[in-house]
């Protein structure tokens, strides 16, 4: 009986409706080299836009003579130089801002009196931008590289905390019973459940914070300095020279991405345990 | 199995005293006494609401924002088994069963109760690659390792398939008689609690109302004549009366 039920003709396949395709909800599959896409198409329109004359040159100078000039600046030992002595500060604010935004978010995320104390002070500095900073640094700590690199830390440590502070209060409290469960010290329930919990939050806040260092730095560089990358478009500005502050330009925008791209790369593998929608 | 005689009124390892507890108006137990003996597997039946849960979550000290009185003597040695596996998503499979295991020999110890679960050669594994029924057994493995003298499982395998929790029934049953700490397992299936128990408690409006001990020999089955009369009658007393047969 079973046999003649298997061995029934199926319906034919014409009367059946052909079932419609399940719609997929997932971004579907990465694209080979997605990331370069949208900065080649930004680099395309410009190349054309000068190309055919759209662009003034005084407006904006031609990639090939941009890459020109940045040739000329390598040759002469300009670029390394200021590049050298910008990198050393946004590092040296980076390094100190993201100590800083982490330690005061485990503080303020473990304990209840610490995030009295310290989310509103964190928050109201959110809300005042770097620039508006600046005149009262210069005030307390003159124009010289710690008032550079305060500025940095200021503008790092903020995204730092909102997010690994945030992550770190998404842990599910299932694992924060297991660790009692099991008598977990203190040091031990930090370091196997509160860190790794809070690693994707931070890591989110490490890309806004490398981005907002370079950021911080244009700013500060601008402003009675001697050297660096900002210093160095600044002086192009006194000039006309929109090739220099092009070059400029498309360095700190480099910066920013190499920077963020080693940001995912680490949070590819920090969260290689993840399933998610990225994947 | 139930070869224990020597050591049962002796040495007891849990003792509970007029134990209450409430969520706001709400009494959830009302002044329950319990003895679970030294090496001794007790199964806890009930209805949800009935407190069962919340008794166990008192055994384990989970339950600090619950108000309540009573006395509890537990042993510092004991381990929870969670209904959900509760692994950290985060850790290998072999980090989350020593996860504060102390000494230098964990790995080789949490090795050692992987192997006892029949998980060897997946101690790197990440947790989302195990299976329901494999998570639930590295779960195990992390509660045993430490040799606790008290497990306190809450409904440890409800969220399982009924094969798998046939197997792990098995399992449980061959590590406690290895390690023989003192059970007591949360349920809500009568069927369970006679496969695994010395002794099966009914708790019902906050205090036990059942106390029967399971005489059965060695493989329990649905078989046993006697299987079906202690199923019937702990049914009974669970308020499911079913008169058919």
């Amino acid at each position: 009986m079973t046999a003649s039920v298997l061995t029934r003709p199926r319906t034919p396949a014409a009367t059946v409706p052909a079932p419609r395709p399940r719609r997929r909800l997932g971004p579907g599959r990465a694209i080979p080299f997605g990331a370069v896409l949208g900065p080649a198409l930004l680099l395309a329109l410009w190349a054309v836009g000068s190309a055919a004359g759209w662009l003034d040159s005084r407006t904006l100078s031609a990639p090939w003579t941009v890459v020109t000039t940045a040739g000329e600046l390598i040759a002469d030992g300009r670029l390394q130089d200021n590049l050298a002595v910008s990198a050393q500060r946004a590092g040296l604010g980076l390094a100190i801002g993201t100590v800083i935004g982490t330690v005061l978010a485990l503080v303020s995320g473990l304990s209840r009196w610490g995030e009295a104390i310290l989310d509103g002070p964190v928050q109201i500095k959110r809300a005042i931008p770097g620039v508006a900073l600046i005149p009262l640094l210069v005030l307390w700590l003159g124009i010289g590289e710690q008032m550079k690199i305060t500025t940095i830390v200021l503008g790092v440590f903020v995204p730092v905390y909102i997010h690994t502070h945030n992550g770190l209060r998404s842990i599910d409290s299932r694992y924060v019973e297991l660790g009692e469960s099991l008598r977990l010290r203190p040091a031990v329930f930090l370091r196997r459940i509160v860190l790794p919990g809070a690693l994707p939050g931070f890591l989110l806040g490490m890309r806004f914070a490398v981005v907002g260092a370079w950021l911080s730095l244009v700013v500060v560089e601008q402003i009675n300095s001697t050297s660096g990358i900002g210093y160095m478009m600044d002086l192009a500005r006194q000039y006309g020279q929109t090739d220099i502050i092009i070059v400029g330009l498309v360095l700190y925008g480099l910066l920013g991405l190499l920077s963020d791209g080693a940001v995912r790369l680490a949070q590819r593998k920090a969260l290689s345990w993840r399933r998610t929608l990225a994947d | 199995m139930a070869t224990h005689a020597g050591g049962l009124t002796g040495t007891r390892t849990v003792r509970v005293r007029g134990l209450r507890r409430g969520f706001g108006a709400r009494t959830v137990l009302d002044g329950l006494d319990l003895e679970i003996g030294a090496g001794e597997f007790v199964a806890l039946l009930g209805r949800s609401g009935s407190g069962k849960s919340t008794l166990l979550r008192a055994l384990a000290g989970l339950d600090r924002d619950v108000a309540g009185t009573g006395l509890i003597d537990v042993p510092v040695q004991s381990s929870v088994v969670f209904q959900d596996a509760r692994l950290l998503p985060w850790q290998r499979v072999l980090d989350n069963v020593v996860l504060g295991l102390p000494g230098p020999d964990a790995p080789r110890r949490g090795r050692a109760a992987l192997a006892e679960v029949g998980l060897a050669g997946r101690e790197q594994a990440w947790p989302h690659q195990l299976s329901g029924g494999e998570q639930q057994r590295v779960a195990l493995a992390r509660a045993l390792v430490s040799e606790p003298e008290l497990l306190l499982a809450d409904e440890p395998f409800g969220a399982l398939d009924a094969l798998t929790r046939l197997r792990m029934h098995d399992l449980l049953r061959e590590l406690c008689a290895r390690h023989r700490p003192a059970v007591l397992l949360v349920t809500h299936d009568v069927d369970e609690a006679v496969t695994l128990a010395d002794r099966v408690l009914v708790i019902d409006q906050g205090r036990i109302t059942v106390d029967t001990a399971i005489d059965l020999p060695a493989p329990r089955s649905h078989r046993q004549p006697q299987f079906l009369a202690y199923r019937e009658s702990l049914l009974r007393s669970l308020g499911v009366d079913r008169t058919e047969g």
